[in-house]
């Protein structure tokens, strides 16, 4: 009777580990997807700023912004070719949204990328002008980044 | 046998007085006398009534979303419908219609060879719509480019697709009673007509019946997404909890409050909202805030 018990806590120790190490293995593209994220973080935080003035969140500072802008200028410009390996899709990686078809249409995903480039350039031009100028600004930048999420991000 | 002759007969009679009763409707053609197309107007209807989120092709772009050709599929529980060429073209599309047609087939769903169309396409909304909209919007399509797609035949199976039987269904879904029925401000009462009326939001975050037909107790509450993979949610105001100004910014950039982007099929609704006047924007707003709260189902 012992002998079974001790079995049976044995087996599911055995099964948890499994599914513990299964969970937490890590994948041969896990540098590059974090690193990806990371950069998308970035944007987050300076479009935070961006964004936060222009629905009056946060009160329209001149220098602010323009700093703001000016990295996400930056940002829109990285050479990434280095964080989108083959292989690094949401199919075969669990921790990424990041649709195998992004692989197929590589100049569809360019020409999106490099909206993103003129919307955040043109930001870069208005943000430091006037709160109204940074709004004006504003929704071409979230077309840009929608249109490539709509395009090429799983959906939850 | 006398009898028998009485009882078909009066069988025939009560089918009549059904077919009657669910035939395709028409405006009263008078109403539209004296009205003129606007043809910015008719761009704002088309923009808020998201006509091209439909009827552009499947892989339409930007800069082709006003190619209205047609095309897209629609899968349902019904069977799958395939979004018709409206373009106008007057082999295919729309292009030998009249005002009066388009008024006939927004506001009560009815073809202009008087058949029912299939609730796919959002005429329990659409009947809202006012007249001068109507031959705005029909104004600004005779704009659009002719397409040469003939419309595909939807794929629904029996008995879904005796269209007859739409006039049935129609009787008990579709009205053109408000939902809410006060509407305090004329903004709230701006976003009324666009919510229940152009703009059919309740389409996606209403639940429906086993007949399809919207429970309007639950309206706006949040319901399945119709693309099988999660819910759309509930944005009456008890669950609606971004400030007013996180909703408007979501509608003019796509941005959610914390500068993620909009996703899903909600991503083509802010693409036309995003072009629309800002007042229509914050009317919508108004509007949500004034709806009855109904708390989200328990998961």
């Amino acid at each position: 009777m012992l002998k079974k018990v001790t079995m049976a806590a044995a087996g599911l120790a055995i099964a948890t580990t499994a599914v513990f190490a299964a969970s937490h293995a890590a994948g041969p593209f896990d540098g590059p997807i974090t690193a990806r994220k990371a950069h998308m973080q970035l944007y987050t935080h300076n479009l935070g700023i961006l964004g936060g003035m222009a629905k009056g969140a946060i009160d329209y500072d001149s220098e602010a912004a323009s700093i703001a802008a000016s990295n996400l200028a930056t940002l829109s410009t990285f050479n990434q070719t280095s964080y989108w390996p083959q292989g690094s899709d949401s199919f075969e990686n669990e921790n990424s949204r990041a649709l195998p078809d992004i692989w197929q249409n590589f100049p569809d995903v360019g020409k999106k990328g490099a909206a993103l480039v003129e919307a955040a350039t043109a930001m870069n031009a208005a943000a430091g002008v006037g709160l109204a100028e940074l709004q004006a600004a504003m929704g071409a930048v979230g077309g840009a980044c929608g249109a490539c999420h709509k395009a090429y991000r799983k959906p939850l | 046998m006398k009898r028998l002759i009485w009882m078909a007969a009066g069988l025939a009679l009560v089918g009549l007085g059904a077919l009657f009763l669910t035939a395709p409707k028409q405006i009263d053609p008078a109403k539209l006398a004296g009205l003129e197309p606007d043809l910015m107007r008719g761009e704002q209807v088309f923009l808020a009534g998201g006509c091209a989120s439909c009827h552009a092709t499947p892989d339409a772009t930007r800069e082709t979303r006003l190619e209205l050709a047609g095309g897209q599929a629609f899968v349902s529980d019904f069977g799958t419908f395939y979004a018709p060429n409206i373009s106008s073209d007057t082999l295919v599309g729309i292009g030998s219609w009249t005002a009066f047609d388009l008024a006939n087939a927004l506001l009560h769903g009815s073809s202009p060879s008087k058949k029912h169309y299939f609730p796919v396409f959002p005429y329990t909304a659409y009947t809202h719509v006012d007249l001068q909209d109507v031959v705005s919007l029909f104004g600004y399509l005779q704009t659009l480019p002719a397409m040469a797609t003939p419309s595909r035949e939807h794929d629904v199976s029996f008995p879904f697709n005796i269209r007859a039987s739409l006039g049935g269904w129609k009787l008990l879904f579709s009205n053109s009673d408000w939902v809410l029925p006060q509407a305090e401000t004329p903004e709230i009462e701006r976003g009324r007509y666009l919510v229940e009326g152009l703009t059919h939001c309740a389409e996606c975050h209403t639940p429906r019946n086993f007949l399809g037909g919207l429970d309007k107790t639950k309206w706006l509450a949040g319901a399945p997404n119709p693309t099988g993979r999660g819910t759309v949610p509930n944005i009456t105001p008890v669950a609606l909890n971004w400030s007013d100004a996180d909703v408007l910014a979501y509608f003019k950039t796509g941005f959610k409050p914390d500068f993620d982007t909009v996703g899903g099929l909600m991503a083509e609704v802010v693409e036309n909202l995003a072009q629309l006047p800002d007042a229509d924007l914050t009317a919508i707003v108004a509007y949500l805030r004034a709806i009855p709260s109904v708390e989200s189902e328990k998961k």
